[in-house]
Parts: structure tokens; sequence; C-alpha cells
């Protein structure tokens, strides 16, 4: 505990609070000064009233004997019909952060944040009730195994139906009408056969589908995808990663896709939120993330991918592994493996902040790829 | 280069938490392992703790004080022969745990090896060993042991041989279980892959990762093996008069158990204590007993 | 082409796969046993110093082959052989010397230690098994092993669960090379591992191969980690190589149309607009289709107006250029580099 104090110390993630204000250098990054905290500009980035807001979200695990800090300060906006992908590595916290939006968390869980809103409205102090009516119906997840989502003993057909009657929509015939209207719009081969199949009757990729399918079912305004293709083969996660994208455009819900996969999100997501030690190191949009990478992590991320096309010497590689124990980290998490550390770095962790419009990074020399003596 | 790489994973990492730190903190787990540490030594010590441990160190007779009521003199009072009942109870430790392990023991060193052949090499070995599992677990173990014995003749020898015999095609089964799901792993794939001889994946990898649930199932047995030998001393197929077993004490206490019911009661509290704990510890060891334990 | 060819051997191949067949029995339902072909008369050489990577989709038999490879599992039909000998039918002794020759890595990291064994048993163990060593001997190797692979002294006595994903699969390279094989068995080496430390696994093992003139059989889903190590690669449908040729070449310019939708279906960071090119998902090994096994999602077909003959007649690898074959009747010569994606 006092681990985390270290790292976060006596500065919260306010709206108020310019994040850079007390730290030496202020003058040099010309981003900070009479520029809006990067909480508020990322909202105005992705006016109107955002359908996910999180704004330094905390969470830690009380065990018998330790407190581990999974999450340390994320902020993460996401407007209405965009999709956001939610980019790390094993440890990152992407996983959890997609599951502390919908409440969906262990009791050993303590979350804390400065908002946590669905839709404006607070998912801190909603009841279970009010909760238990959002999650599948407003906010639906498309989780990364197929088969353990859908309970073996019962069919497709059935379990889609039971979505609709906990959320007192369709009964009888017209809940089997709009499953068929669903199935269609996922490009579900042979609808009837499958709503009578039990889920060992079909394939990965089909029960990916009807997992797709069941989110849609009740019109969420958001749908959470913690890594939706990576237990897929690579034709069949093409196919599901561009029916998502089809559907998201079409019926202009909101996604938050999780992924470790960068190419994943490069494919579907208008923004992208890279996570390193439970923050988020760099939050762009999908274009210019991909054209300039500005936090040395995300650099390192993308040159890290062997490529198909030429190759030529070894790969850049980032030395380490990622950090285990987040809450005892003093300075920038990313320190100890980052090519471009300062003194500056290994001392104070960097806030994120805006370093253009809808561009933010949390580095204390963003776009610095080379060290300078 | 890689060196530094590595030494950036290594300081990554922390220490698994020590597993004892969870058998410390159950307070079950602390009463079974208490009462099991004071039977061993009970065992060991007996006739020097017991108050009236006779010559043989089975209860010194002493007739004209038969069937006395617990009291300061005699805790659990005395039987029919004057013999202080909870001396015996004492003395009673050693039999029973002596032929408990040694049974479980011998049950297992049958078993194992045989189950975990059965399952790493399949096929028509395994039908073999496996058929001859189920022709031994087809009658009730106690059933089973009796007509052992009664073949062999009663004696406490005896009955324990017939208690192996039927119990280890119990290990014989679960060290299968084990096994078929282990010889799936990639570390035995890769043994084999080095060139490593059967024999000695079965027994450098297969026995060391079964044998978890083996020592849990061992240690619950040791219990109920104790409970066993002394139903079949209690029919009077096991332990002979005059050696103080629990068994045996219960039989002879249940002609009187209405008027004298401490001669009965006594030890058959001894052997309930007794199971009781063998089972609070085999919980406990089952969950610390994995190496993946504090992950 | 960087074949490190060693000396004498230059013609004979290291690995020579010869008509291989794997067939497990499966139960299904209405239909009760039935025999699945996962490997499907697979000829493959791989010369000695070759990288070769064998790509595929899950049931696309690349595993399979490569533990019918190691005598892992024992074949239906065919030969292998390894260095020229007979690794199908080798027993005893026989197959304990060539198990020298050849060793593996597998997937998961984890998994591939035993859990209770100690780092320096588990490097130990081929030494111990095929040499006579004293224990010094032994722990001085075991070190010289480790330090190869970018470990020191400190993880003598650790096990698997007290290490990361990228120090257990250091261990597993350890144990793999412990007694310098020729030829190296790679089964997804760094599926299950960040992209960060794939990275480091990846240039571990070129550097490896590189010192000790090793022969790489890479599989791997991963295009891209094929395309980094391999100097030669293979694309396996339903247990048959469809496409064979240069790995440069191939990435570049595929020539089947299944291998033009595998690298079009690939989310590259590059950002190559990725496809869907094929429809449907592979079919059952326990119903193949009959003639081309990809013709009901083949595009090409489809482009073509769905020629009978792809249906009715299974197509032979054909040499479409020098070094490439592909088992397509209409994948030309020069490939359709619109449906190729473009090389950056």
């Amino acid at each position: 505990m006092s681990g985390e104090r270290a790292r976060t110390g006596a500065l919260p993630i306010t709206a108020e609070q310019p994040t850079t204000g007390t730290l030496p250098n202020t003058a040099e990054q010309p981003t900070t000064g009479t520029l809006p905290s990067t909480a508020e500009q990322l909202i105005r980035a992705a006016a109107p009233t955002p359908v996910l807001e999180i704004r330094g979200l905390r969470l830690a695990f009380q065990g018998e004997e330790r407190r581990t800090v999974a999450l340390d300060g994320i902020d993460l906006v996401i407007a209405p019909g965009e999709a956001v992908g939610v980019v790390g590595e094993t440890g990152c916290g992407k996983t959890v952060t997609g599951l502390a939006a919908m409440r969906l968390l262990p009791a050993s869980a303590r979350l804390t944040a400065d908002v946590l809103q669905f839709d404006g409205r607070d998912l801190l102090t909603l009841d279970d009730g009010a909760l238990r009516r959002i999650r599948g119906a407003e906010v639906a997840m498309i989780f990364q195994n197929p088969t353990s989502a859908f309970n073996p003993v019962f069919t497709i057909g059935a379990q889609m139906a039971d979505v609709l009657a906990a959320h007192d929509r369709e009964r009888g015939d017209a809940a089997r009408e709009r499953i068929r209207i669903v199935m269609a719009s996922v490009g579900m081969p042979d609808v009837e056969r499958v709503m009578r199949a039990y889920p060992h009757q079909l394939s990965g990729g089909m029960l990916q589908r009807a997992m797709i399918a069941t989110a849609l079912l009740c019109r969420p305004r958001l749908i959470i995808a913690d890594e939706p293709t990576t237990a897929l083969d690579v034709t069949i996660a093409a196919q599901i990663l561009a029916l998502l994208r089809r559907l998201q455009l079409d019926e202009g819900f909101s996604v938050m896709l999780i992924t470790h996969d960068l190419g994943v999100v490069r494919r579907v997501c208008d923004r992208v939120a890279v996570l390193y030690a439970g923050r988020v190191v760099e939050s762009a949009t999908t274009e210019a993330l991909f054209a300039a990478p500005q936090h040395p992590y995300t650099r390192g991320l993308l040159a890290a991918v062997p490529r198909t096309s030429a190759s030529s010497g070894p790969l850049q590689t980032i030395p380490g592994s990622v950090p285990t124990d987040i809450g005892s980290i003093t300075g920038c998490a990313f320190a100890p493996r980052c090519p471009v550390v300062q003194d500056r770095c290994r001392a104070e962790a960097p806030w994120l902040r805006d370093l253009e419009p809808a561009r933010a990074a949390a580095c204390h020399f963003p776009g610095v790829s080379v060290v300078s003596a | 280069m890689a060196i530094a790489e590595a030494a950036g994973e290594q300081l990554a990492r922390r220490r698994a938490p020590f597993p004892m730190r969870a058998f410390v903190r159950d307070p079950l787990a602390i009463i079974g392992s208490v009462i099991v540490l004071l039977l061993i030594v009970l065992a060991v010590l007996g006739p020097i703790i017991a108050p009236y441990p006779g010559a043989r160190g089975t209860g010194q007779i002493d007739v004209p004080s038969a069937y006395l009521p617990p009291s300061l003199s005699h805790f659990f009072g005395t039987d029919e022969l004057g013999r202080d009942v909870f001396s015996r109870v004492i003395l009673g430790a050693r039999p029973a745990l002596v032929v408990s392990v040694l049974v479980v023991g011998f049950a297992m060193l049958i078993g194992v090896p045989l189950g975990a052949i059965a399952g790493y090499r399949r096929g028509r070995i395994d039908g073999l060993i496996m058929r001859t599992t189920d022709l031994f677990l087809a009658f009730p173990p106690l059933l089973l042991a009796m007509a052992i014995v009664a073949a062999l003749g009663p004696g406490l020898e005896h009955a324990a041989i017939a208690l192996i015999i039927s119990w280890w095609p119990w290990y014989t089964r679960i060290a299968r279980a084990v096994t078929v799901s282990l010889r799936e792993q990639p570390f035995v794939d890769a043994a084999r892959a080095i060139g490593v001889r059967d024999m000695t994946i079965i027994r450098r990898h297969i026995v060391p990762n079964s044998l978890s649930p083996l020592v849990v199932q061992a240690t619950v047995d040791v219990g109920t093996v104790i409970l066993a030998a002394g139903s079949l001393a209690f029919i009077g197929l096991g332990a002979r008069p005059p050696q103080p077993d629990w068994g045996l004490m219960v039989a002879d206490g249940r002609s009187v158990i209405l008027d004298q019911w401490w001669v009965s009661t006594f030890p058959g509290l001894a052997i309930f204590v007794t199971v009781l704990a063998f089972n609070l510890v085999g919980d406990v060891l089952l969950r610390v007993l994995d190496p993946r334990h504090g992950r | 082409m960087s074949t490190a060819v060693q000396g004498g051997t230059l013609s004979a191949p290291l690995v020579r796969l010869s008509g291989l067949v794997k067939e497990y029995p499966a139960y299904v339902a209405g239909r009760g046993n039935v025999t699945i072909r996962a490997v499907d008369r697979v000829d493959l050489d791989i010369a000695p110093g070759e990288a070769y990577g064998l790509v595929g989709e899950s049931g696309s038999g690349k595993t399979t082959l490569a533990r019918c490879l190691l005598r892992l599992v024992d074949t239906t039909a065919g030969r292998i052989e390894v260095a020229g000998q007979d690794v199908t039918n080798a027993t005893g002794a026989g197959l304990r010397a060539l198990r020298r020759e050849m060793q593996v890595v597998f997937q998961d990291p984890v998994g591939s230690l035993d859990p209770r064994s100690r780092v320096a048993d588990v490097v130990a163990e081929p030494l111990r098994t095929h040499l006579r060593l004293g224990a010094k001997e032994i722990e001085a190797r075991v070190l010289t092993l480790l330090d190869e692979v970018g470990l020191g002294r400190t993880f003598l006595g650790r096990r698997a669960h007290e290490l990361s994903g990228g120090q257990c699969q250091r261990v597993a390279i350890a144990r793999a090379v412990a007694l310098r094989p020729r030829l190296l068995v790679l089964d997804e080496p760094t599926s299950a591992l960040d992209v960060s430390v794939q990275a480091q696994i990846l240039n571990l093992l070129a550097d490896l191969r590189r010192e000790h003139g090793l022969t790489y059989l890479l599989i791997s889903h991963d295009l891209g980690v094929v395309r980094y190590l391999c100097d030669r690669i293979g694309v396996m449908y339903l247990g048959r190589i469809v496409e064979q040729g240069p790995a440069a070449r191939t990435m570049a310019a595929p020539t089947h149309p299944y291998t033009q939708a595998l690298l079009a279906s690939r989310p590259s960071v590059d950002g190559v607009e990725g496809v869907a090119l094929v429809r449907g998902e592979p079919p059952s090994l326990t119903d193949p289709p009959p003639g081309c096994s990809f013709h009901p999602r083949c595009w090409l077909r489809a482009e073509l107006g769905d020629p009978d003959r792809c249906v009715d007649e299974p197509p032979d690898l054909r040499v479409l250029a020098p070094g490439v074959t592909a088992a397509c009747h209409f994948a030309p010569a020069t490939p359709t580099t619109d449906h190729a994606p473009v090389p950056r």
C-alpha cells in the first residue's frame, strides 16, 4: 500500500489540477500550461456525452497478505459509435479495465475512480438491480473463448431467448423472430439448425458468431470484446473482425476492443489506448498512433512484431518483462525497460498529458527515439 | 545483452509465499495436526505415559477393581478385568498407528507403480491391471478383508495383510487417473523426445507429480484403516486379547454398554477422534501440497 | 538464402519425409468409428542448416507431422529419415541415438517443464540420459547452456512456477540444445508469449542457429514469425502441403489461393488492409471434401466460375517457378498480385 502511494504520490488526477504544474521543465513542454487537462480534452475530443467515461480508475486486489495493484489511474473515454482499442501485454490490466467498466469484479477488488460513468450514469453508485439491467442489455460482452461462454446443456436458441427474457424484451415467437434477425445479421449460415444446436455441435467460428449475435440481441450501446479472435484461426478471425466492424458501423454501437494484438486494433478501431502496468501510456487515433507512436513502449511494441515483408537483422526487443508488482514502482513504470530513459523518469511518474488534440502520452520525453548525451 | 534481458525478467518476479502459512492459519488444521502429533507421541511413549501399563504393556490386571466408573485414579474407569481403560486407550495408539501406516504404505507400494504403469503405457497392460483392480473393487473392502482373514485365520498380522489386499486397488485407480492426465503434458513429451526410458519417466516425472493426491488419500486412509482394523477386531477377526486394541475394547464393552458405558465409549471415541484428525490433516495437505500453491 | 551447409552433406537432406500418412481413430455421432487422416501423403526434404517453416491453421496437421517426425507417435504409412536413419521403424538404442540428433521446443512454456524439477535438473536431463558425466561436468555444462540462452547461475534452483513465460521457454531451449542436436523442431515456440518477449526468443533462436549451424523445423500459425526465422516455408491445409517455396518469395508473391487468403487475413500492423478472402470454415477432417480440399472455400475457383475439375480431381503439387510448388489446378505461374498483399 505504501508502494502505491510512492508512485501516485499526492497527485490525484483531477480535472482542475494541471497534472504537470508542479513539475520542473514545464517551460519545455508547450502542451501543459494553459491547455485544459488530459481528461477534459479527451472528453472534448470524444464529444458529445460519452458512452463510457473512465477517469482515474484505480483497482487493487486485497489478498490475505498483500494488496496487489492492478490499475493505477486509467483514463478512457468512449464516444457513441466509436471503436476504441485497449492494447497491452499480459498483466497490464486491460482485461480488468473491461470488467471494471461493467463492475464485474470479485469481492477482493478495491475499486476507486474519479469518474466511472456509463451513458452519464454513475456506475459506482448504481445498485445491483440497475447494474444487472445495464449488463447484457446496454453493455454486452464478448469473450475470448466462445466454447466456455455458452452453457453446454442448453441449445444456443434457448440461451439467446434467456437473454431476451432476462431483460424483459421479446418472448416466445417474437423472441425467436428477433434471434433469427440478429443471427442473419451476423452472417450465420443455417440459422434454424444453429438455434437448435448445442454448443459442442458448433465450430469455434460459429460459436463466436453466436456470441456476437447474443451480444447484439438487446441492441446494446457498448460492446466490450475481450480478445474476441485470439482463440480463432487467422482466416476465421479476419471474418469475425470484418463482421464486428461492419455491425458497429451499421448499428452505431460503441466498441471497447481489448487485445494484445496491434494488428487487430489497426483493423477495427478508431482510437487506441495503450496500457502498461495499469496505466494508459498512450492514447491517440489509430491513424496517428501507427503513423507516429509517441511513447517509447508503443514504439517498442510496434518494432517487436515480426513482419512478413523484408526481414533483415535481429528484431527490436523490449528488454526484460512487464512488472508484476505495480504498487511498488517509483517513477515511470516503463523506465527499467526504456531505451531513452533519463534520470527524471526514475524519479517521477509521468502523467498522461496532451501532445496535440485527441492525442496524449504518459512520457516525460514523448517522441524521443534517440538518447541525447 | 541476453543476460541483461534475463536479469530484467528476473527482477520482475517475486518469491512465492511460504505454503506452510496456509496450514498455520487454519484452526481445524491445527487441531487435526496436534491430535495426530499427540497420537504419534502416545504410540512411541505409551508404556511410559500410561499410569497402569502392566507387565506386558497390555494393562495391569486387577480383578477386584473391575468395572469402576471414571474417577481421578481411573480417568476412563476400569474394565471387566479391572484394567485401567485410560491406560489401555493410550497403549492402543501404537498398534493402531503401526498397523494402519503399514497397511497404507504397502498398499501404496503395490498400487502406485501399477497405476502409473497402466496410465502411462495404456493398451493391453492397462486393461490387464485395471480389470484386476475392478475384480478387487467389486467387493466392499471390509467384506473382502473379512473373507481373507477368515481364510488365513484371525490375528493382527493377518488382518493387516487382508487390509493391504483390499486397499491397493484404490491407489492404482488414483495413480492411473493422475498419470493419464500427466502423460499429455508437454514436459513428458519433452522427456520422451530426449530419449529418457519409460520407467525413468514414470519414476522421475510421473510419480513425483502424482504424489499430492496420493498423499492426501493416504493420510485420510490411515484413519480409515484404523477404523477398519478396529471393525475386524470388533468381530473377532483382528487383534486378539489381551492386546490393547481399540476395536477389541469396544467389543469387550458392548455387553455392558448400558451400565458400564465407559468400557466401550472411550476406545470408541479414540477411534472417532483419530479418524477425524487424519481427515482434517488430509484436507489441509490437499491445499498445501500443490507446488504451484500461492500463485 | 543463408543455408549453412555442413561438410560433406551438400546434397543429402537432413530430414526426408516421403509419403507420410498419419491416421487417427475417431468417433462421430451417427457414423460410429471413423478414421481421420491428419497428415495425408506429405513429402518434405529439409537440407542441413536450413530453417523450414510449416504454416497452417488448426487441424492442418502441422503439429501431427512434427510429432511423427519426433517419433512421439507412430506413423501410419510412409517413411521418415533423419540424417539418413529411418525414424519410422527405429526402436531401442537406435531410436535413442536418433533422439540425440533431433530435439523439440513446445508451445506451452510452463507446461514444458516438470513443475517439481529445478532448472538445473531440467537442463541436465538430456546430459544424464545420454552421456556418462560426473556431477561437476554436468553442472559446468548446464551453466554454459543457461548462459547461451541468457540465464544466469541464479536460475539453477528455481522451478517452473517461479519463472516467467519467456524464462521457461529459455530453459526449454537450453534443454533442447544440450546434446547439440542437428535438428530442432519448434512447435509454436512463441505463441504463448507477449510480443516483446517473443522478439527476445526469436532473436535467441536466430542466434543459436547461426552459432551451431542448426536445422529448424518451425511450426507456426504466425506468418511473421515464420518469415523472420525461416528460409523456406510450406503451407498445410487439411493434412497436405498445398504450397512450398522460399519464404521471402512466398510471402511477397504467394501462388496458391489459400496462401494468398492466409496472408490477406493476417492482421498487420503496417496498414495493409486485411481482407477476409475466404468464406466459411475449414471442413472437418472426418468429412474432407472431394477433389481439392480447399475448393469449398476457394475464392479463385469462384472467380473462375466454379470449374468441376476442383471437385473431381485432387491437385498434385506442381512446379510453378524455380523452388516454388503449389497444389492447385489453376494457380498461375505468375501470381496474381491484385490478391496478394502488397509488400511494403
